[in-house]
């Protein structure tokens, strides 16, 4: 027979491990834009989450409201998304995806050192006045600890996804970007605004980045560590394919779920502390088996 | 075109012209630069200023440089001016040992005489070099615990105490709050930890005294950068510990700590959080959940010492303050930058008398001394305006433990309120027995004679 407090503790294990998961997805995103628009793979993605909600209780620090600091913000990353676009892509249209990623390695070097010189180094509390505690009716009626920043986290994601996917799907910029995609040149012999796609693209995931790092500093604080929140997007990437918006939701589901279940009942026997780890591991079992993720585009080539 | 030539050769004549004036002027520069003999005493600054410490670096190494620059304000140390430099180590223990190199001759010429790397995995990578480059390593409070043996490591200090006198400490501290160490059997306590050096530095005194009062030790490591705590925090919550030691590194781990303690109801005044995990920067972005949180103190926060107040009239009055928010002036990090450098100039100062260079740079071997000669009683520290602020201690030649106490804060939400006196170990001589065969047998491994000392007068 099975153990119902053992069983209420697994399912809270896996439950918080899915919503955790969508903080993942949330980071990983941004990645996705990107990549579908330029097949970069952006490295600066997780140093715009710093940047973005360091700017956002920058802004509020000055006194701004919450509702016109957010706006401001979203106005900064577009600003920041175009200013990317126009100094940094356009002199690389048509060059290889190995210098665009190298660019934005170096772009992230330039958003991590100019957050923290125009704001400073401190650490600040940003309040969404969303609790990050146990709902009292589910902690009630079912003895399990679910928080309430989970829950709207989740929603928040649900709410992104939707939104983007109709942007790709059902807007004339979706197709435009899925050309992009494709080869830059031909896009272009085709009369498509290839600047314009790449500066909609990274407002956009700056706009991403914003969100995310919203959430993730309400609960974590304002501080540089959101920069390493891409080292949990990455395998999520990797899992969900780097073009497919709903593949980085369910693969940032799979991850949360592997990663807490794997770190409660097998991390023990390791002396604990696998989970930075597993996800790395999932990640290359897929990339043997299914290279190009659960959802990706199956890369055919002629050589 | 030969116009061109000629104005090519004309440029090339020009440049070495040029060249050779800067060459010149950079030979004067150096022959007037402060050599050894000079009034001057270089100190390394292996600051962290930017990235996940960037808090602790900067609230610590500022402290030490607000203090370097008190003293030049106010006379220098027997007329002697100090001056340094800095180098970026993001306390990244790899870019401390090149920063351990690029810092060891200063800007003016001298080789550095003491070394802080504000960091255990840091000081783990540069700290079989002391000996040979003949540089103090001043652990303040964190770094390789039997390196307090002074016999085995002539060279580094821990003039604010180690990880196993601190572990011992808190222990004490809950065994206190329990009603006696004879409560403790069969209480059961995580120690919740970073998976790195520093995080599991205190594991063999935890166990040792564990196995002593029968305590039931669980240990769950965090793997880095620790933003992600859910599974830990389940585990803790199926424990159902009585308390968790928390050895947490840069305010995102260390604040998650407490976001996520409360996820799962676990109460805060139950963790202890370590000293380099504790400040007002990782405790702020926690907010209400951090309230309650216990936190170990090796050198007391607060703006009403003596020192402090000086500081803040003479350095920041004259706008030279090193912490860009001047509001940053007593907090724990500050505090102990301050601190550690107050140990530094006595070091100096003692090290002048000892060998007849007062109003004169000293060498490291002499800085060592020096350093070995501190003796930081009540009176000293009174005199010196931090009384209170830091716990008297005193170094010999087998002793390099330092202080050996602590105090315990809790944070109310806004600051943190000192609720203990001045405790050390519940048995410091276990631990001293613990650190002396640890370092014995580092010794044996490695084929150093431990030097002979002689017996402590006092």
């Amino acid at each position: 027979m099975i153990d119902t407090v053992e069983l209420l503790f697994f399912l809270e294990v896996l439950i918080g491990g899915l919503l955790a998961g969508v903080m993942y997805s949330l980071v990983a995103l941004g990645f996705v834009l990107i990549y579908k628009a330029s097949r970069v793979f952006n490295f600066a993605q997780g140093a715009m989450v710093f940047f973005a909600v360091l700017s956002f209780v920058g802004f509020m620090e000055l006194g701004l409201p919450f509702w016109a600091a957010f706006l401001v913000t979203v106005a900064l990353m577009i600003l920041v998304g175009m200013t990317t676009e126009r100094l940094v892509l356009r002199q690389l249209v048509n060059q290889s995806d190995q210098t665009l990623l190298m660019a934005t390695i170096g772009l992230a070097f330039v958003f991590e050192g100019m957050g923290q010189l125009i704001w400073g180094v401190e650490v600040r509390r940003l309040d969404l006045g969303i609790p990050d505690v146990p709902l009292e009716w589910v902690l009630d009626s079912t003895g399990m600890f679910i928080s309430a920043l989970d829950i709207s986290a989740g929603v928040v994601a649900a709410v992104m996804v939707t939104v983007l996917a109709i942007l790709f799907s059902k807007t004339k910029i979706g197709l435009g970007l899925r050309a992009v995609a494709d080869g830059h040149a031909a896009a272009m012999s085709i009369g498509i605004p290839l600047k314009s796609i790449w500066m909609i693209v990274w407002a956009t995931a700056g706009v991403v980045a914003l969100v995310a790092g919203m959430m993730w500093g309400a609960r974590n604080g304002v501080q540089f560590a959101l920069v390493w929140l891409a080292l949990k997007a990455w395998p999520v990437l990797i899992i969900g394919g780097f073009t497919s918006v709903p593949g980085v939701i369910v693969a940032g589901l799979m991850v949360g779920a592997i990663e807490k279940v794997a770190e409660v009942y097998i991390g023990p026997a390791f002396g604990g502390g696998i989970e930075g780890w597993a996800p790395y591991m999932m990640a290359v079992v897929f990339l043997m088996f299914r290279p190009e993720g659960l959802f990706g585009e199956r890369m055919i080539r002629r050589v | 075109m030969t116009e061109t030539r000629e104005a090519l050769r004309g440029f090339g004549r020009g440049v070495r012209v040029a060249a050779a004036a800067a060459f010149a002027a950079g030979a004067a520069l150096l022959a007037a630069a402060p050599g050894a003999d000079a009034a001057e005493q270089y100190f390394p600054i292996p600051s962290s200023r930017v990235g996940p410490f960037s808090a602790m670096g900067t609230g610590y190494y500022g402290g030490i440089i607000d203090y370097l620059t008190y003293v030049n304000m106010t006379g220098g140390v027997n007329g002697v001016q100090l001056v340094w430099a800095e180098c970026e180590t993001e306390y990244n223990a790899a870019r401390t040992a090149e920063c351990y190199q690029r810092l060891m001759v200063g800007p003016n010429g001298q080789r550095m005489v003491v070394f802080d790397t504000l960091g255990t995995p840091g000081a783990y990578a540069v700290i079989n070099r002391m000996a040979e480059d003949q540089v103090v390593l001043a652990q303040y409070g964190y770094g390789r615990t039997d390196a307090a043996d002074g016999t085995v490591w002539p060279w580094v200090f821990n003039a604010a105490s180690h990880y196993w006198d601190q572990i011992a400490m808190k222990l004490a501290f809950m065994a206190e709050q329990e009603g006696g160490v004879e409560n403790m059997r069969g209480k059961k306590v995580v120690h919740l930890h970073i998976d790195s050096a520093f995080g599991r530095e205190p594991l063999p005194a935890m166990r040792a005294i564990a196995e002593e009062w029968g305590l039931n030790l669980v240990e769950i490591a965090i793997p880095s950068p620790g933003l992600e705590q859910q599974s830990q925090w389940l585990q803790i919550r199926r424990e159902r510990p009585d308390w968790v030691t928390f050895y947490c590194a840069g305010s995102g781990m260390c604040s998650t700590g407490m976001t996520a303690a409360a996820r799962v109801n676990f109460p805060r005044d139950r963790m202890i959080y370590v000293t380099f995990g504790g400040a007002e920067e990782d405790m702020v972005p926690a907010g209400d959940a951090g309230v309650g949180t216990y936190v170990v103190a090796n050198a007391v926060p607060g703006r009403d010492f003596p020192l402090v107040q000086e500081i803040e009239r003479v350095v920041y009055g004259a706008g030279r303050g090193n912490l860009s928010n001047p509001e940053r002036v007593g907090t724990v990090y500050w505090n102990r930058g301050v601190g550690a450098a107050v140990a530094w100039i006595e070091a100096l100062r003692n090290a002048q008398e000892m060998f007849d260079k007062v109003g004169q740079p000293v060498t490291g071997a002499e800085f060592r001394d020096g350093y070995e000669a501190l003796d930081m009683n009540a009176a000293r520290l009174e005199e010196l305006g931090v009384a209170e602020m830091i716990a008297p201690y005193r170094m010999t030649c087998a002793e390099h433990g330092g202080a050996r106490k602590f105090r315990m804060m809790q944070w109310d939400g806004t600051q943190f309120q000192v609720v203990s006196d001045w405790m050390g170990p519940n048995d410091p001589d276990m631990i001293s027995e613990m650190i002396r065969e640890s370092a014995a047998r580092f010794a044996e491994e490695n084929g150093i004679t431990p030097r002979e000392c002689p017996p402590d007068p006092a």
